[in-house]
């Protein structure tokens, strides 16, 4: 299939609901790229999103596209590609969606290594229901929910993937399309569980995380020649160092086995595709042990 | 009598569960009929326990009020269960503990020294088998069988533990024959071995999940439905599938929800809190229209309730619960072949009809044994429902309507990895291509569609199991494991009236048809279920059901319904169908 899907192949005519501005359209557009430049076919991708407006993505994405309920895009996602591990399944929404109802989810989902990718789109506030505080929402901002300013401390997303044992873990930022792109192909390519969180400014609600603000805060890991992704003690510091304003691929384990790969009698060819058949003698053996 | 109830009782963690199982086990193999019923706590260790194992030469699927031999290993359980110990019965107890029947009691006491039996042997584990060699002696059941077994089940221990067991076994098989009671009235006809197995409903469930192809199992621990999983996780890898112990039940059924839309056949299995998490991700598989089979294994509730206890209580939960009133379909199980055929069955309308499929068991046909009298090759089919084919999908212009309007109200689906079969499954109301819409009157046509379905799946299936005459004095209307001491109660009735049973098998889409028409002709109509509320009268109630004379027998104390309790229902309910009829 190489070569032959093309920007058209990955659209759908629907309108995107998204404000004029959302970071998610930078996030649309990356992951379409990401996936024309990787040739996924359309068939061959799952698209599982999320309540919120992010998880709007998958409407918008020609492809497979399962649409759950709040906070449960990973279990089900696991569900998907255990069921048919030739598909290239992506878990898709928003900062409330992953760090606060689903937040269960995220730190097993980490620890297990299935081979699905989770794309959060974080924009510290929520958006769908009108700006109130997310976990990922800075101490003090003031939201609907916290007038004058929320006293909890923010989530910090990558560090906790990172002790939770994910084997890949990226940030990436809506406006930088190109590093984007390059990290959303490296996220899909890793065989385990790949964690982009991508910071998507909200221009309707959240006024002070703004694309001008990210703009003058936000390093490049791949800047800075001297990190290397491949030590998660060093991950874990530069994380924190940065209060998490960085972007860039973190921390990899090319080596750790997907969870897939650890089951015993788990075949290559998806169960999808396999014979459910049981003969008569199986059945007698089955029952025979009980005896 | 050819029907003898043995029962050993202990302190919880003393092997009283092991020690049951190898009665039961042993009187199953030489061709007996067993019920084995055991009563515990949410604990580990301490505490009363004890395991009743009924044995008869025809099959039986209650416990029994009666105890014909009590083995105590405390003095508690001489208080808790020697007045369920009838004349001609007797007790076996360890003289560790200075056994003493209650005052004036013309029992039978066999005092055997099992602990000091035990300590003489070497190991202290094998008291209980002291036990189990008395009881085989005052039983007249025949030593070589429970030699037999005991060296098999302890052979992977070594020879000096399988050793060391048959001693055991054969000094209190010979201490229990020099003090054989003379009054003990204990006989168990011959019988001849039938090669039958014993098991639990839980364990059906597993294997006919494995019989239906099914692949995934995603579950969260939790009494009683832990033992399918447990049963799962050995069964599936050996057909390429796989069991995920997931961090709640939340995740289990979206998991489920995730492996059926890509097109295998995945369960999970709860009990009552973790059901009551599960609904929102069943209100997904409805909306979405996706196969996914859930058992809820029913215990004593709400909350939290009585965990190890049972209860017939999920019935409005199963059919009602969740948000916005997602279709949905109930089975409801009353023995291990029943449980058996109907995993079968839901995995089948699952895919059939894409939705969620609820088996509700309940914790007595869950944990209990029972002699099964076969579970047939050809009791499941392995039945897909419709899917889109490669040339469909080719031949289409625009794209797939996945949720395309239909008389029967079934869409044919697509799979993922399917060329051209791409749509957006999803919770929110949405056109018949996938799309989201809150059109008003495609709102309307969609609900409608999911709806239909069960109307079409009530024309297709039977929902009842009617036994007994027509027009009878009374019908018994029951579902779920209480069947089994209900057909006990109507044999302990015969001859004091015409009494008929029906045993609702699914409880949603409700068969109201069935169960009116029944109902039509009877005397009189008693209602035996395990909650407080009557949830089954009520639905009946709600599907039409007014007979004029209706009883109502409920139990919700977490103990067991016993066949002499209801034949008493049944005999004040031919009161009352005679005075109707006067």
């Amino acid at each position: 299939m190489a070569g032959t899907i093309t920007l058209a192949d990955v659209k759908t005519d629907e309108k995107s609901w998204w404000c004029p501005g959302c970071g998610d359209f930078g996030v649309l557009a990356a992951l379409q790229k990401a996936v024309v430049d990787l040739a996924i076919a359309p068939s061959e991708l799952v698209m599982v999103a999320g309540i919120g407006c992010s998880g709007k993505i998958g409407n918008y994405i020609n492809s497979y596209n399962i649409h759950v309920v709040h906070g449960r895009t990973l279990p089900t996602a696991m569900g998907v590609k255990l069921a048919n591990r030739s598909l290239k399944v992506l878990a898709v929404g928003g900062d409330g969606d992953g760090f606060a109802i689903g937040m269960g989810h995220f730190i097993h989902a980490c620890r297990r290594n299935v081979d699905v990718t989770y794309i959060t789109m974080d924009n510290h506030i929520y958006g769908l229901t009108k700006g109130q505080n997310s976990p990922t929402s800075d101490r003090g901002a003031k939201v609907k929910t916290a007038p004058e300013g929320s006293i909890e401390a923010p989530v910090r997303p990558l560090q906790m993937a990172l002790a939770a044992g994910a084997t890949w873990v990226g940030q990436g930022f809506s406006s930088n399309q190109a590093e984007l792109v390059e990290l959303l192909k490296g996220a899909i390519g890793h065989r385990g569980f790949s964690f982009l969180n991508v910071i998507s400014p909200c221009v309707t609600y959240n006024k002070v995380n703004t694309y001008a603000w990210y703009k003058q805060v936000l390093t490049r890991l791949a800047e800075d020649g001297a990190y290397r992704s491949d030590d998660r003690q060093l991950a874990m510091a530069r994380a924190m160092e940065t209060d998490e304003l960085l972007t860039g691929l973190l921390f990899e384990d090319r080596a750790a086995p997907s969870y897939e790969d650890q089951l015993a009698g788990f075949e290559p060819q998806p169960l999808s595709a396999q014979s459910l058949a049981m003969s008569p003698a199986q059945w007698q053996e089955l029952l025979a042990e009980l005896a | 009598m050819g029907d003898v109830a043995w029962k050993i009782g202990g302190d919880q963690g003393e092997g009283i569960d092991s020690t049951g199982d190898v009665m039961a086990t042993v009187a199953n193999r030489l061709g007996y009929h067993i019920y084995g019923y055991k009563s515990f706590s949410s604990r580990i260790k301490g505490g009363h326990t004890h395991y009743q194992v009924r044995i008869a030469d025809h099959p039986v699927r209650a416990a029994t009020a009666r105890t014909d031999v009590l083995v105590a290993l405390t003095q508690e359980t001489i208080d808790k269960n020697v007045q369920a110990v009838g004349p001609g019965g007797a007790v076996v107890a360890d003289q560790a503990f200075s056994p003493a029947l209650p005052e004036g009691s013309q029992l039978a006491l066999v005092t055997i020294p099992m602990a000091q039996i035990a300590r003489q042997i070497g190991n202290p584990l094998t008291r209980n088998m002291v036990a189990v060699g008395a009881s085989a002696a005052l039983l007249h059941l025949p030593m070589a069988a429970f030699s037999a077994y005991v060296s098999e089940k302890f052979a992977r221990k070594g020879d000096e533990t399988v050793a060391q067991n048959l001693e055991a076994l054969g000094q209190g098989y010979t201490a229990a024959l020099a003090q054989m009671p003379e009054g003990l009235s204990v006989r168990l006809p011959a019988v001849e071995p039938a090669g039958r197995l014993l098991l639990t409903g839980n364990q059906a469930v597993a294997l006919g999940a494995v019989r239906a192809g099914c692949r995934i199992m995603a579950a969260y621990p939790i009494t009683p439905a832990t033992d399918i999983m447990e049963e799962l996780v050995t069964l599936l890898p050996r057909f390429g599938g796989v069991v995920c112990q997931m961090e709640d039940e939340i995740a289990a059924i979206t998991l489920v929800v995730g492996a059926g839309y890509a097109g295998v056949r995945a369960m999970t299995a709860t009990s009552g809190p973790g059901f009551s998490l599960m609904q929102e991700g069943m209100g997904l598989a409805a909306a979405a229209e996706v196969p996914a089979v859930i058992v809820d294994c029913q215990r004593a509730g709400p909350s939290t309730g009585m965990p190890t206890k049972n209860e017939q209580s999920d019935v409005m939960a199963a059919i009602f619960g969740g948000h916005g009133g997602a279709a949905r379909v109930v089975l409801a199980p009353g023995t291990v072949e029943q449980a058996y055929h109907d995993i079968g069955l839901a995995f089948n309308l699952a895919e059939g009809y894409h939705l969620p499929v609820i088996v509700a068991s309940d914790l007595s046909l869950a944990e209990w044994t029972q002699t099964v009298e076969a579970l047939p090759y050809d009791g499941i089919a392995v039945e897909r429902g419709p899917v889109v084919s490669a040339a469909e999908l080719a031949s289409l212009v625009t794209g797939f309507d996945r949720y395309r309007l239909t008389e029967s109200g079934v869409s044919a689906r697509s799979l993922p990895g399917q060329a051209r079969g791409q749509y957006l499954a999803t919770g929110v109301e949405h056109l018949p291509s996938g799309k989201v819409s809150e059109d008003p009157a495609n709102r309307r046509l969609e609900m409608d569609k999911r709806e239909r379905k069960l109307a079409t799946l009530a024309r297709e299936y039977r929902g009842t199991e009617y036994m007994g005459n027509e027009r009878p004095d009374v019908l018994v209307i029951t579902f779920g494991s209480t069947v089994g001491a209900v057909d006990e109660a109507i044999g302990l009735s015969q001859g004091v009236g015409q009494v008929a049973r029906l045993q609702v098998r699914r409880l949603w889409p409700f068969p109201a048809e069935e169960v009116l028409a029944a109902a039509q002709g009877a005397g009189a109509v008693l209602f035996v279920e395990q909650n407080a509320q009557g949830q089954l009268a009520q639905l009946a109630e709600m599907s039409g059901l007014h007979h004029a004379r209706t009883r109502h027998l409920r139990r919700y104390d977490g103990t067991l319904f016993l066949p002499e309790e209801i034949q008493g229902a049944i005999v004040s309910a031919l009161d009352l169908a005679a005075k109707g009829v006067s």
